[in-house]
């Protein structure tokens, strides 16, 4: 009889070891941690550039020159649509606004129109970002991209300078 | 006696639930997070920003990527090469890519240069490139508008 009471008060309790998984979880956790790095999304402007340039056909709209002047630190100096000097990436933007642009977005004339990239060799590569930001379109209000003139190539190289 | 053979059980057990839950939960979080695309990327590089580079909606059709530091040298496939020295394993994916009936002209080269990069040495960059057949460029920059 004592033998089968003291059974009977008996807790059967099945521990389950929380330590090593504990030990893993606090593992990956400082290997996630460690490895988490907070970096912004990147994008890509789309350059379609053969290495002869389009055969010489008849073509309706000649490409729009854009020109952009370095000093000698690499800075832009200077900005031309053609022949005509401009103040900065905001006039840039203005001016190929008003010969693609619309109230609307884009006319038609901006699928047919190419711009002509003429960057001086020393020129800081981050202004050449700006200035095919600038021409090939802008975010409205909604937060949509708009786009203007997307056909974009470059002059061919000049040689290094002295 | 009796009394005194009872045994009080007392055991101060944490109650270790909740803790696991929160762990579990930051894992995911930072699982969920875990970019393993961002590999390409390189400290070294520090992209000019555009609020209008968009990420790609589809996958690039056989991508490769150019990393172009400040000081005009190359970083492909882990190798750092003057632009010069870049026929040779441009030459090797252009054969490459033909043997995978592929068409070079149709393999996107994506340009990771360096904001503060020559604009000279990126076209340079280009025209070795367009050397060896490749046609479709996409210049990277970070998504994000520019400050004043």
């Amino acid at each position: 009889m004592r033998i089968r009471k003291s059974a009977a008060h008996r807790v059967d309790k099945v521990e389950i070891q929380m330590t090593p998984m504990i030990d893993i979880v606090f593992q990956l956790l400082a290997f996630f941690l460690m490895t988490f790095k907070i970096t912004t999304l990147e994008g890509d402007f789309n350059i379609k550039m053969p290495a002869q340039a389009p055969s010489a056909g008849p073509v309706e709209f000649p490409p729009l020159r854009v020109q952009l002047v370095a000093d000698a630190q690499g800075n832009l100096a200077a900005i031309r649509l053609g022949d005509r000097p401009l103040t900065g990436f905001d006039a840039l933007h203005r001016e190929i606004l008003g010969l693609v642009g619309s109230p609307t977005g884009p006319n038609p004339l901006a699928g047919q129109l190419e711009v002509e990239l003429d960057a001086d060799y020393n020129l800081r590569y981050v202004n050449t970002v700006d200035a095919i930001t600038a021409i090939s379109g802008y975010v409205n209000k909604d937060g949509h991209v708009v786009k203007l003139i997307e056909k974009l190539r470059f002059t061919p190289p000049e040689p290094p300078p002295e | 006696m009796a009394v005194r053979r009872k045994k009080l059980d007392i055991s101060a057990e944490a109650d270790m639930t909740p803790m696991i839950d929160m762990t579990f939960q930051l894992i995911a979080f930072f699982m969920v997070l875990l970019n393993f695309a961002e590999g390409e990327q390189d400290e070294r590089i520090k992209l000019p920003s555009s609020e209008l580079a968009k990420p790609p909606e589809a996958a690039l059709e056989s991508p490769l990527t150019l990393q172009l530091t400040e000081e005009g040298d190359v970083l492909f496939a882990g190798r750092m090469l003057p632009i010069a020295a870049l026929s040779e394993p441009l030459r090797h994916e252009a054969a490459v890519l033909e043997r995978q009936n592929k068409n070079v002209a149709d393999a996107s080269v994506i340009i990771r240069a360096d904001a503060s990069a020559k604009t000279g040495v990126v076209q340079q960059l280009i025209q070795k490139c367009q050397e060896h057949g490749f046609e479709k460029f996409l210049l990277r920059a970070k998504q994000e508008a520019r400050g004043p």
